[in-house]
């Protein structure tokens, strides 16, 4: 049915060797494809992290969709409500008591009022020229038993500052007021899974003899709110930083943004600052590291000479990985990512020099569209993320979003194993990349 | 209050009308937009998406292009996308900021065209209307723009089947089962189905069939566009049940040979007192299987109308239900209701309430329950 001018295999511009990428944008922005990997988790999925709360989206109808069935794909349809926007409303004035008077008609209707509500409003909005600080007010004079929380799905304006993923993590954390500190708690912050018990991380924070609060683990409004007292804000993720400095500038908690990486060095200074802070010594990773390294060994004696792609949805530091399995011998040939961070560009100059031929490749160029699952399989691929997987056509992929929960060495550890696991184990790629929200509730 | 839901799902938007409609035709539909629109359709309203390619993109729409109104960054990037993939032809359609922008598509589809030669059109849609006022429009679109030379009838009977889209039939055999009973049961060769399973090419040449069957009331704007510049007729209708299809039949039968159009799914009167069946969703399927439960099940139908549809689409006494609150209180005075699982939760406890998944409504959270009720006993007693 398709025929290309430039040949089948044509992937000019969406795809580049790393000796010859630019940093941090490798690509042309131009018109976008959508994969079907659904594993990373949106606005409506990290929302839902707040427990007794409730989200009230008022936006068009075309935006509305993809919230409304988020949840009800999660089966949480009964935390879920809507306003939707009209014509009329951008136009007549009606935009702000539209909200007002939906989201008190939901809240009157609802069988258990919630402790929180986060009410979502859209690009559409912003444009108009929305008051929400007059819409937050009233409701919040009206249900004052209820903490409301202003948060939006904007994504037109993802290039005019935070991203609604970085406004979304930062928003999760708003109902936190001033309060005396609790210095036997420390806060893992901007999350949307828990951190693993055998991280260097937590183990130095139960070390410490720190409570270790994390919203990923909260239970009730109570767990949570008690999140507010904690001492020590740490976090790890680029896309939550702004949460924990919002949180040091509001609350007057230090903030310790201690990256997640693959690079051996960072990791251990990242480890020194968090024992400094939680005033005990730092430990000595001699060990670890040397456990870390003999995990990558033993992976590499299996996987062998087996290409591996990494994805962007993986990890934030898809590039520094790259790095790091090269530097192991592993054979990484693929690095989708459409764009870099600023924090990649050291690993970015170290992964030119160990595997100058490997690929930069886009995941939402045009001609991705054509690259995808049954046209260039490629067979024998390990893959490390969901888009990794599709587009090598691979059923043997480690399925994780955001880092998977893994930090330190243990984390090069862990991951290593994951690999070595997907070198050895099959796994149905188009089922499991298709549930949207991994570590959700799915009713696919 | 209107347009405030507390639990039930909404429908599928304009947008994804559009590029479910446009989907296999071999054309590049750009959408624009940030990002959402994209990712909502390809998850939700597009049970093809993984295993069959089709030229569906976003514009990738940014703050800064929509308040500069800088057209050319769209343009330029749909030529250069164009000129790498060389579609049959190109369609746009906006989001809601684009509405606000004042984005003349036409004028952006017309200047796309002088630049590629690929035929372009500009659609209307703002990402505020049912998918149906989006699937109507581009369908029109590509009727008019394509189906242009009126080619001799076939020798035998045929038909086009008009407005099939997996947003009203899913991908569970249904559209197939359709296109059987046409050939097999009423008699029918098949020219062309809009659009699944059919090339832009086989819609070329809709003007050589008899008659149009609208299987969905986003198809009767493509239909009345053949009728007025073909003379050819249109029956609405989908062939579900046992008795239903013999009628719709006949009405095929009788419109070919008359060149009068009818809507056998608005053949019936749901307006005397007492409690009836409710059968929420489009209206050409809704009124179908509410014609077919009264025949083959003698249980009394009533159609109810949550989306755009044609006042010629409802039966005296169908309802139209604007908001969840009229449709809880529609529930409440019936005898049962059939409907999207997502509807369930504002059904009182005391009405038996009959799933029927409508892909519009819940996307793929009941795909697996999808049924096929296409010429062949309905699955309920009453």
């Amino acid at each position: 049915m398709l025929k290309r001018l430039n040949g089948e295999d044509d992937m000019t511009g969406a795809e580049v060797a790393v000796r010859d990428a630019g940093f941090p944008a490798p690509f042309v922005s131009g018109l976008e494809y959508n994969a079907p990997a659904r594993g990373p988790w949106n606005i409506v999925h990290t929302g839902m992290l707040i427990p007794e709360s409730h989200q009230v989206f008022a936006c068009a109808q075309g935006c509305l969709r993809g919230v409304i069935l988020t949840a009800a794909e999660m089966l949480a349809m009964d935390r879920m409500s809507w306003i939707s926007v009209d014509k009329n409303d951008l136009f007549d004035g009606s935009l702000e008591r539209n909200i007002v008077d939906g989201t008190a008609e939901i809240i009157r209707k609802l069988p258990k009022k919630p402790r929180a509500l986060l009410l979502f409003i859209s690009c559409v909005h912003l444009f108009a020229g929305c008051d929400f600080e007059v819409i937050m007010s009233e409701l919040r004079t009206m249900f004052p038993d209820i903490d409301f929380i202003d948060c939006y799905m904007n994504p037109t304006m993802r290039k005019s500052g935070l991203t609604p993923d970085q406004l979304m993590r930062r928003q999760l954390y708003a109902p936190f007021e001033p309060c005396p500190a609790d210095r036997n708690a420390v806060n893992i912050i901007g999350n949307d899974r828990p951190t693993d018990e055998s991280s260097e991380l937590v183990r130095l924070v139960r070390a410490a003899g720190r409570e270790l609060r994390d919203i990923t683990q909260c239970r009730t409004y109570e767990d949570y709110r008690r999140m507010a007292k904690s001492a020590l804000e740490i976090t790890y993720l680029p896309t939550a930083k702004a949460s924990g400095d919002a949180l040091e500038n509001r609350l007057g908690r230090k903030h310790l943004y201690l990256p997640l990486s693959y690079d051996f060095d960072e990791i251990e200074r990242n480890l020194a600052q968090l024992a400094g802070a939680l005033g005990i010594a730092a430990p000595d990773w001699t060990e670890a590291k040397q456990d870390a390294i003999r995990s990558l060994e033993q992976a590499k004696a299996v996987i062998g000479d087996t290409p591996v792609e990494i994805d962007y949805t993986a990890t934030p530091r898809p590039v520094g990985l790259a790095a790091l399995l090269a530097e192991h011998g592993f054979r990484v040939t693929r690095l989708y990512a459409d764009v870099m961070i600023e924090e990649e560009r050291p690993a970015f100059e170290r992964l030119r020099a160990l595997a100058p031929d490997l690929l930069l490749t886009a995941t939402v160029h045009a001609k991705m569209r054509f690259a995808g699952k049954g046209v260039h399989e490629r067979g024998d691929v390990i893959a490390i993320g969901q888009k990794a997987a599709y587009f090598s056509g691979t059923k043997h992929f480690v399925n994780i979003v955001s880092g998977g929960g893994m930090y330190g060495f243990d984390g090069v550890l862990r991951l290593a194993r994951h690999m070595t696991e997907a070198a050895t184990h099959e796994q149905d790629t188009e089922t499991v990349i298709q549930r949207k929200g991994l570590g959700c509730r799915s009713c696919l | 209050m209107k347009q405030t839901a507390r639990i039930i799902s909404i429908h599928a938007a304009d947008t994804s009308g559009v590029c479910s409609m446009l989907y296999e035709l071999g054309g590049m539909v750009v959408v624009h937009d940030a990002s959402g629109c994209n990712s909502t359709y390809s998850t939700h309203d597009e049970p093809r998406w993984y295993r069959q390619d089709s030229m569906i993109y976003i514009s990738a729409l940014t703050e800064t292009d929509a308040i500069l109104g800088n057209d050319e960054k769209l343009i330029g990037d749909v030529v250069s996308a164009a000129k790498d993939l060389s579609p049959r032809f190109i369609a746009l359609c906006g989001a809601p900021v684009p509405l606000l922008a004042g984005t003349d598509f036409r004028a952006i589809a017309a200047e796309i065209e002088s630049r590629t030669g690929i035929p372009a059109f500009g659609l209307h849609t703002s990402g505020m209307n049912s998918y149906l006022a989006g699937a109507a429009e581009a369908l029109e679109a590509a009727v008019s723009r394509f189906c242009t030379d009126a080619l001799p009838r076939t020798n035998a009977p045929s038909a086009n089947i008009i407005g099939a889209t997996p947003l009203d039939f899913s991908i569970d055999g249904t559209v197939e089962s359709m296109i059987g009973w046409l050939k097999k049961k009423a008699g029918f060769d098949l020219v062309s189905c809009m659009a699944m399973g059919s090339a832009l090419d086989d819609i070329r040449r809709a003007s050589a069939a008899h008659v149009n069957l609208v299987v969905s009331s986003c198809g009767i704007a493509a239909a009345e566009l053949l009728k007025k510049r073909f003379g050819t007729p249109w029956v609405a209708g989908v062939p579900v049940g046992t008795s239903f299809p013999e009628k719709l039949a006949s009405a095929l039968k009788a419109a070919a040979k008359t060149g009068e159009c009818a809507l056998p799914c608005a053949e019936r009167d749901a307006s005397s007192h007492g409690k009836r069946l409710v059968i929420p969703g489009e209206m050409v399927f809704s009124g179908s299987l509410a014609a077919a439960i009264e025949s083959d099940l003698g249980a009394p139908c009533r159609a109810l109308c949550p989306l755009e549809a044609d006042d010629r689409l409802l039966a005296p006494g169908d309802i139209r239900i604007f908001d969840e609150a009229a449709a809880e209180e529609a529930f409440a005075a019936a005898s049962g209701v059939i409907a999207d699982p997502m509807y369930a939760p504002v059904c009182p406890p005391n009405v038996p309430f009959h799933r029927l998944p409508h892909e519009a409504f819940s996307g793929r959270c009941f795909r697996k329950e999808s049924l096929n009720l296409i010429d062949r006993s309905l699955p309920w007693r009453f």
